[in-house]
C-alpha cells in the first residue's frame, strides 16, 4: 500500500542482514582509492559534486565481485548479475538518481547517481512516521503547486483527513523547512531534495511498485529466544544430555561420506532429466507428455533406465510399483512372498489412521505371526518374543522390530538374488530406450497440451495390501 | 520539619517455619510471601546455591559442546570440493521458463507438487489456495481459507486431498472433489492446532498423517482422521520455519530449521532430537534432504546455503558468494543431487553445483522475492513461487541435448 498506515512493524535491523551487507558495499564504493570514480555533475546551471554514472557503478560491481566470465570478455556489455545488484542497491535507496528521482532504477549509462546519506539509510529510520510524510508532501505542494503525483495527492488528502487536528503544525513545519532550505546553496538544496524524495520513494512506494520493506509476518526474534535460553537449569540439563548422547554416537570419516556423494551423483546423473535430458523428450520443453505416459506408475513395459534403477538400492525397487510387483513374483517362486506382504502390512499400520491400529495389528497377527498362521513369517525367536510381548498393548510402532528384521532379510538375501536372477536379466534385456522425438522447428505448429485425469477422480490408488483388497470407490463426478 | 519514616513491623506466623516472629516480605517466583528473618536468610543462601549450580551446569554444557566439536573435527580429513576435483564439470545449461501460472491475486507463499508430476497446489497471502494442472496451466480447484498469509500447503500422496494453514494457527485438510454441487470448504477437516502460525506442513507416506511446524517453536505429528496429536517435538528455541521428511528406508526421521539458527533432526517415533547443527548465522528458511537421505541442505537469511552430512555429523559445504546479499528462502535438489536450486529474496534463483560448490547459473524473471521452490517428483522441472503473484515452471536441458 502506498499511503495509509506505515508498513507493519517488521524485524529490527539486526535481523535484516541484507541491509547491513548492502551498507558495507555502498561504503566500500565510496572509498576514495578503491571506490567508484566520482565526478562533478552538471545539472542545468548547478554543479553537483561526488556524482557517479550508472555504468561506472555496474563496472565497479562487476570487478569487485568478479561476477561472471562474460563481463571479463566484453567489459562494455554489463553482466546481468552486476546490473541486478546495482538495481537492488538503487531500489533500497542507497544510491539515488539525480535527474529523475521519481523512479529508483539503475541505468547502466551516463545517468548520474549519488550515494544516499546515512541519515536516510533504509535501516536507520524505522518506521517512517506519518507526520513526517505529511510534512514532506506539504512541502512539495507548497513549493510548486501540482507537482504531486496522483498517488501522492491521494495520500495527501487522506493524511489531511486523518491528522486534521495537527494540520497547522504540519504546514508550519513545512514552511519552516522550506525557509531554512532557501538559505542554502542551490546545489545543496537540490541534493537534499533528491535525498528526501528517494527516502520517501522507498518508504512509501507508488502503487504497483514492490515495497522493499515488506517482510512478512513477524517472527520470534532471537532476542526472545535469548531470554528463553537463560531461563533455567533445565535447558542446560537438556543440552548436557544431548551432548553426552551425541558424543557416544559413531561418526564416519568425511572422506567416506563425501565419496558417497560422488558415487551417488555419478550413478544417478544419467537418470536426472535436468542434468542429462530425457527421452523421448522433456514434456515441459516439447509440450508432449509421452515421457509421462511411458513412465506411468503401472506400465506394462518399463523403460531401460527404470529397470536399471531397481539395481541401485532395495528402496528404489520397492518404491516403484512395477519393480515391486516383479519382486513379489520372484519371491513367489522362492516361496517367500509372505515376507514382502508382511512388510507391506506393517507399512500400512505405521502410516495408517490411528483408529485402525488395533484392527490392523490384529489382522497382521492372525495372518503372519500367530502359530500356524496362513502366511507365517520366519522371525528369530528373540524378536518374535519381543513382538508378542508388545502386542498386548498394540500401538502403531509395535511391529517395528519384526518389520526391520524381515526388511533386512529381504535386502541382504532375496534382493541380491533377484538382481542375479534370469527374471531380472530378462526384464533388463526387454526394456527399451525410447527414441528421441525430433524437435519440430519448422513449420511451427502449436501443439495442444493434453490434459490428464486428476488423481482425485481415479479410484483410490491401489496399494497391494495384505489385509483386505485394494480400496474401491468410483469417485467419478 | 523533616519527614520521619517509621519501620512497620508485622508480627505473625512465618510462611515457612510457622513460628510467631517479625515478618519480612519476600518474593519467590513473583509470589509474595512473609518470612521471618531466619528463614529469609536461609532462602538467600539457597538462591546463591542455585545460581552456583546454574553456572556450573552452564560451564559443563559449554565444555561438552567444545568436546563434541573436537570429536567432529577429528574425523574431518578432507573438504568436499577437494574430493570433487576429479568430477567432470557440468556443461552449459539452457534453463528457461516453460510455464507461467497467473491467477493468484497476491503474494504466492508456498507450493507443492502432486505425485502425478504435473499438478501443483499453491497458497497465497490473501488466503487463496489453488490447485493447478501446471502442464496445461488450467486451474482445477480453488479454496479460500478464512485466514490470510497461508504459509504452508501440501499435496497428499494419493492426490486426493490438500493440506494448508498459516496465520490461523491450524492445518486443515481439504479433500479434492469434482462435484459441482459440493463446496470444497464444506468438507474441510481441521487437523492441527498450534499456538502460533503454521509455517510448514507435509504428509508422511500416506494421506492419514501430517507433520507440521509452527511459529510456537514446536513440530507435531497428527492423525488426520481424528485430529489427534500423535507426537510433538520440542527443542527449538524460537519459531520453526521449515521441515522435510527423510527419504530413508526405515522412514523415521525428519529435519526442521528455525529462527534459532539451528537445524535439528528428529526421531518421529520417540520425539527426541537425534542431531542438531548450529552453524548458520541467521534464520533458517528452508531445509531439504539430499536424495540419498545421508545429508540435507539448508537455506538461510545469512545469504548462504549449507550442506550437512548426517553420518559425519557436520557441515560439509557452504554455497555462498560475496555478490549474493539476500537470504535464501527455499532450496531443493535435482533428482541426482548434483544440482541445488535456491530461491533468494533478491528475486533471483541461483543454481549450485553441489559437489564442486560453484554456481552453475543465476536465473532472473521474478519481479519480487522468490518465496518457494520445489523440483517436480520425477525431476523434469522445478517450480518457483514468488511475491509477484506468479509461479514459474522452469526446465533445463544440457546444451547438447535437443530436449
Amino acid at each position: 500500500m502506498a499511503a495509509g498506515p506505515a508498513p507493519p512493524p517488521g524485524r529490527p535491523r539486526a535481523h535484516m542482514p541484507h541491509l547491513t551487507k548492502m551498507e558495507r558495499v555502498v561504503v566500500s564504493m565510496q572509498d576514495p582509492d578503491q571506490g567508484v570514480k566520482m565526478r562533478s555533475q552538471r545539472l542545468l546551471v548547478t554543479v553537483i559534486p561526488h556524482a557517479v554514472t550508472g555504468s561506472d557503478v555496474v563496472q565497479w560491481l562487476t570487478q569487485k565481485f568478479c561476477i561472471s566470465e562474460e563481463a571479463r570478455r566484453s567489459p562494455s556489455h554489463p553482466s546481468p548479475e552486476a546490473l541486478h545488484l546495482g538495481a537492488v542497491l538503487v531500489q533500497h535507496g542507497y544510491i539515488y538518481p539525480l535527474r529523475d528521482p521519481r523512479s529508483l532504477v539503475l541505468r547502466p549509462d551516463e545517468t548520474p547517481y549519488r550515494f544516499q546519506t546515512p541519515y536516510f539509510w533504509t535501516s536507520t529510520l524505522w518506521p517512517a512516521a506519518e507526520l513526517d510524510y505529511a510534512i514532506y508532501l506539504a512541502k512539495k505542494n507548497i513549493r510548486k503547486q501540482g507537482t504531486l503525483a496522483d498517488y501522492e495527492k491521494e495520500c495527501y488528502d487522506r493524511l489531511h483527513t486523518k491528522i486534521s487536528h495537527a494540520w497547522d503544525l504540519v504546514l508550519m513545519q513545512a514552511r519552516e523547512q522550506l525557509r531554512a532550505a532557501k538559505q542554502r546553496r542551490k546545489g545543496d538544496r537540490l541534493v537534499i531534495a533528491c535525498q528526501e524524495q528517494t527516502y520517501w520513494l522507498v518508504n512509501r512506494p507508488p502503487p504497483g511498485a514492490p515495497s522493499v520493506l515488506e517482510q512478512g509476518p513477524g517472527r520470534g526474534f532471537c532476542a526472545a529466544s535469548r531470554v528463553h535460553m537463560t531461563k533455567s537449569a533445565d535447558f542446560y540439563k537438556q543440552e548436557i544430555e544431548y551432548c553426552r548422547r551425541a558424543l557416544g554416537r559413531t561418526r564416519v570419516k568425511s572422506s567416506v561420506c563425501l565419496e558417497a556423494y560422488l558415487s551417488f551423483c555419478g550413478q544417478r546423473g544419467p537418470h536426472d532429466p535436468l542434468v542429462s535430458g530425457c527421452l523421448p523428450s522433456n514434456p515441459w520443453i516439447s509440450d508432449n507428455d509421452a515421457y509421462w505416459v511411458m513412465n506411468a506408475p503401472t506400465v506394462a513395459a518399463p523403460t531401460k533406465l527404470r529397470v536399471e534403477r531397481w539395481a541401485f538400492s532395495f528402496r528404489e525397487l520397492l518404491e516403484d510399483p512395477v519393480g515391486r510387483a516383479h519382486f513379489m513374483d520372484f519371491l513367489g517362486k522362492e516361496f517367500s512372498g509372505e515376507n514382502l506382504s508382511f512388510w507391506e502390512a506393517c507399512e500400512e499400520l505405521r502410516y495408517g489412521a490411528q483408529a485402525q491400529v488395533p484392527t490392523l495389528v490384529d489382522a497382521v497377527y492372525q495372518q503372519f505371526l500367530a502359530p500356524g498362521a496362513a502366511r507365517w513369517v520366519n522371525i528369530d525367536s528373540r524378536t518374535m518374543e519381543r513382538t508378542l510381548e508388545g502386542l498386548r498393548q498394540p500401538h502403531r510402532y509395535v511391529l517395528d522390530d519384526a518389520q526391520l528384521h524381515i526388511y533386512m532379510l529381504m535386502k541382504k538375501d532375496s534382493y541380491p538374488r533377484f538382481l542375479k536372477s534370469d527374471m531380472y536379466k530378462g526384464l533388463l534385456a526387454e526394456a527399451g530406450i525410447p527414441l528421441e522425438t525430433k524437435k519440430r522447428v519448422f513449420p511451427f505448429s502449436w501443439r495442444p497440451r493434453h490434459s490428464s485425469p486428476s488423481p482425485a477422480l481415479l479410484p483410490t490408488a491401489v496399494e497391494p495390501t495384505a489385509a483386505g483388497g485394494p480400496g474401491g470407490g468410483d469417485g467419478v463426478a | 520539619m523533616c519527614d520521619q519514616t517509621f519501620l512497620v513491623n508485622v508480627f505473625g506466623s512465618c510462611d515457612k517455619c510457622f513460628k510467631q516472629r517479625a515478618l519480612r516480605p519476600v518474593f519467590k517466583k513473583s509470589q509474595q510471601l512473609s518470612y521471618c528473618s531466619t528463614c529469609a536468610e536461609i532462602m538467600a543462601t539457597e538462591a546463591l546455591h542455585e545460581n552456583e549450580t546454574l553456572a556450573s551446569l552452564k560451564s559443563e554444557a559449554e565444555s561438552l559442546k567444545g568436546k563434541l566439536e573436537e570429536e567432529r573435527a577429528k574425523l574431518h580429513d578432507v573438504e568436499l570440493h577437494q574430493v570433487a576435483e576429479r568430477v567432470e564439470a557440468l556443461g552449459q545449461f539452457v534453463m528457461k521458463t516453460r510455464r507461467t501460472l497467473k491467477g493468484h491475486g497476491n503474494k504466492v507463499l508456498c507450493m507443492d507438487w502432486c505425485k502425478d508430476k504435473r499438478r501443483i497446489v499453491s497458497s497465497s497471502q490473501d488466503g487463496k489456495v489453488i490447485v493447478w494442472d501446471s502442464f496445461t496451466t488450467n486451474k482445477e480447484h480453488a479454496v479460500t481459507m478464512p485466514c490470510t498469509w497461508v504459509m504452508a500447503c501440501a499435496y497428499a500422496p494419493s492426490g486426493c486431498a490438500i493440506a494448508c494453514g498459516g496465520l490461523d494457527n491450524k492445518c486443515s485438510v481439504y479433500p479434492l472433489t469434482f462435484d459441482k454441487n459440493e463446496n470444497m470448504a464444506a468438507k474441510k477437516k481441521s487437523v492441527a492446532m498450534h499456538t502460533n502460525y503454521l509455517s510448514a506442513c507435509s504428509f508422511t507416506n500416506s494421506d492419514m498423517q501430517i507433520l507440521t511446524a509452527s511459529g510456537d517453536g514446536t513440530c507435531a505429528l497428527w492423525d488426520v482422521e481424528s485430529g489427534q496429536l500423535l507426537q510433538s517435538f520440542h527443542g527449538h528455541g524460537a519459531d520453526v520455519l521449515c521441515l522435510d521428511l527423510a527419504p530413508s528406508e526405515t522412514g523415521n526421521t525428519f529435519v526442521s530449521g528455525g529462527c534459532d539458527k539451528k537445524a535439528m533432526v528428529w526421531d518421529m517415533r520417540s520425539g527426541q532430537c537425534v542431531q542438531a547443527f548450529e552453524t548458520h548465522e541467521s534464520d533458517i528458511n528452508s531445509v531439504r534432504y539430499y536424495p540419498s537421505g545421508d545429508a540435507f541442505a539448508s537455506g538461510s537469511d545469512d545469504a548462504t546455503c549449507r550442506l550437512y552430512d548426517l553420518r559425519a555429523d557436520r557441515e560439509v559445504a557452504i554455497y555462498s558468494k560475496e555478490s549474493i546479499i539476500f537470504g535464501a528462502s527455499s532450496v531443493d535438489f535435482s533428482l541426482s543431487g548434483r544440482l541445488l536450486f535456491a530461491g533468494y529474496n533478491d528475486y533471483t534463483i541461483n543454481v549450485w553445483d553441489v559437489l564442486k560448490g560453484s554456481r552453475v547459473s543465476i536465473l532472473f524473471g521474478h519481479e519480487n522475492r522468490v518465496s518457494t521452490l520445489r523440483v517436480s517428483p520425477d525431476g523434469t522441472a522445478f517450480c518457483s513461487g514468488s511475491w509477484d503473484h506468479t509461479l514459474r515452471v522452469r526446465s533445463s536441458r544440457p546444451a547438447w541435448a535437443i530436449w
